[in-house]
């Protein structure tokens, strides 16, 4: 069996773009032994900060045939990450036990070389630890213990309203993410670039039913009257010759 | 991208030294096979020293470019895979061996001056290929992705180093002024050559990545309504250029101008301590449309702000 790739897979066509995911996972990793997620002037004019994970959204077409796309994006986890060889302390590893991509806060430099090699834009650099940050997919949680097991998730699949956005194993044949994948047309950003994205996106789906004009009409009502049928009488004939009510 | 002053300083500095102590060491192999007259040691060793502050202002100029200078010492950790770690070792490796260079000529053992010349000279060209690689190996900025970064690296440090060199034997009335005069004037042209073999490729080529392939919907038409946040992030400040295209036009003149045709007409009328001054002027200027021209990939998510 391949290595156990923990990954989230987020469903494009349930996410309402709520944001909830986003002040989820800032306030759960703003808070933990790792030190804050530091906010430059945040109540200033000109505010900036450290987010694991953003919601942004698209539109496609031109109004009025248009669709909105919600799009949450974090580090994808990728199986090629391509920002890992590039650092030259180590501080950016890609752990062999669940595959998660992580960076080591005590051996970063801050030398912002990985954030280049990465072409999703995952990675951003807190000014207040001078070390590079990203997504953990809640490493501090997703092994807690001292948690009940349905909590063991990371913060953002834990507050999504909508459900969607599934955790769990890719590599797992059997588990919910990789289920969702196969069953609905999972796919992964920027395949062109090689870096084997383990985080999964599955896209907006139209639910249609073709209804025909027969079924709108009432076939056993020929003379076009509405409301109720009349009441046989107990004795009439039926085609299953068993009651005629 | 954002071009950093740190490393604006660091890549032109060292280029610079590099290129410096390649002139040394050809003009002392010149001098060896009997192609010039005789040079003091002092000369060379002076050069070396020179080359050694230039390498040395680089290195404290990179220590500005990182958040935590302190452990530094672990970047050296990752050479198997970063060409940033190989840059790493290879700057004080280099900075021993010139001033052992230099002392051997202080002492004037001419052999083993020789030897430590030649081995500095292959370092100067390994250090110049992991500069080089450590942005051309950047597959998603498609304008440094390539061999002619590497080449423009090596080019512009040997250009400079050696219209400084020019300059200084020049002063000190050397020999080899001659010599190293033609070697600044023609890599100064060839520099030129290369450079704007890159503007033009840059020009002309397309990206790869495109709204479709980075939401994965497949709609001819695709927008963005909001990156997700009203402010700034590490996203729109690290890989946006300040002064857009405008401020990169402007420069570009510039540096080819300052950096490439003034250079050369001052080499010509025999000012060539001017030359390398306003050359260096151009050539930062030129690191600094090297890193803004740069287009990465991740900007398509950060178009629009709602
Ligand atoms: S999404 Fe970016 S930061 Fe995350 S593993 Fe992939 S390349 Fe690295
Ligand atoms: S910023 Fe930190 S994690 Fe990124 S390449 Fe530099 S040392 Fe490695």
């Amino acid at each position: 069996m391949p290595k156990k790739q923990l990954a989230l897979v987020i469903d494009l066509n349930v996410c309402v773009g709520c944001h909830a995911c986003v002040t989820s996972c800032k306030e759960w990793n703003t808070s933990g032994w790792a030190g804050p997620l530091s906010d430059v002037n945040p109540y200033g004019a000109d505010p900036t900060g450290v987010f694991f994970n953003r919601v942004q959204t698209f539109e496609c077409g031109t109004f009025p045939d248009t669709e909105t796309i919600h799009f949450p994006k974090s580090c994808l986890h990728c199986e090629e990450p391509p920002c890992v060889p590039v650092c030259p302390t180590g501080a950016s590893y890609k752990r062999e036990a669940d595959g998660i991509v992580l960076v080591d806060y005590d051996k970063c430099i801050g030398c912002k070389y990985c954030s280049w090699s990465c072409p999703y834009g995952a990675r951003e650099f807190d000014p207040g630890q001078g070390v590079m940050k990203k997504c953990t997919l809640c490493v501090d949680r997703i092994y807690d213990m001292t948690l009940p097991e349905d909590r063991r998730k990371p913060a953002c699949v834990l507050a999504c309203p909508s459900s969607a956005r599934i955790f769990g194993d890719i590599n797992d044949p059997n588990s919910d993410t990789s289920k969702a994948i196969r069953d609905n047309g999972g796919f992964q950003l920027m395949p062109e670039w090689g870096t084997r994205p383990s985080n999964h996106y599955l896209p907006r789906r139209k639910t249609t039913m073709t209804v025909h004009r027969d079924e709108l009409v009432r076939v056993d009502n020929p003379l076009k009257v509405e409301g109720e049928l009349p009441r046989p009488a107990f004795t009439t004939p039926t085609i299953d010759g068993a009651s005629s009510w | 991208m954002r071009p950093a002053f740190s490393v604006l300083f660091l890549t032109t500095l060292i280029g610079a030294g590099q290129g410096l102590l390649i002139a040394m060491v050809t003009g002392q192999i010149f001098v060896t096979l009997g192609g010039g007259p005789e040079v003091s040691g002092g000369f060379f060793a002076g050069g070396g020293l020179l080359a050694l502050i230039l390498l040395g202002l680089g290195l404290v100029a990179s220590m500005f470019h990182l958040a935590n200078p302190q452990r530094g010492w672990r970047a050296a950790s990752r050479w198997r895979t970063s060409w940033l770690s190989r840059e790493v070792i290879l700057i004080p490796l280099l900075c021993g061996l010139v001033l052992l260079y230099a002392l051997a000529h202080l002492l004037s053992l001419r052999e083993v001056s020789l030897v430590l010349g030649l081995l500095s000279l292959l370092v100067c060209l390994a250090l110049f290929v992991c500069t080089g690689m450590i942005y051309a190996c950047v597959r998603f900025i498609r304008q440094w992705a390539s061999a002619w970064t590497v080449v423009n690296y090596l080019m512009m440090g040997l250009a400079s180093g050696f219209t400084l060199a020019a300059g200084y034997a020049g002063l000190a009335g050397s020999a080899l002024a001659g010599f190293l005069t033609a070697a600044a004037l023609a890599l100064t042209l060839a520099a030129l050559a290369a450079r704007l073999t890159q503007l033009w490729l840059n020009a002309r080529g397309t990206a790869r990545s495109c709204m479709k392939t980075a939401i994965g919907t497949h709609h001819t038409q695709i927008r963005q309504i909001t990156q997700g946040f009203m402010g700034q992030s590490f996203n729109t400040q690290e890989f946006f250029t300040p002064g857009g295209a405008e401020a990169i036009r402007g420069l570009t003149l510039l540096f080819i101008l300052a950096g490439f045709v003034a250079p050369l007409g001052l080499i010509v009328l025999g000012v060539p301590v001017v030359a390398f001054v306003i050359q260096f002027v151009g050539l930062m200027a030129e690191r600094w449309v090297f890193f803004a021209a740069g287009e990465h990939v991740q900007n398509l998510y950060y178009q629009a702000k709602a």
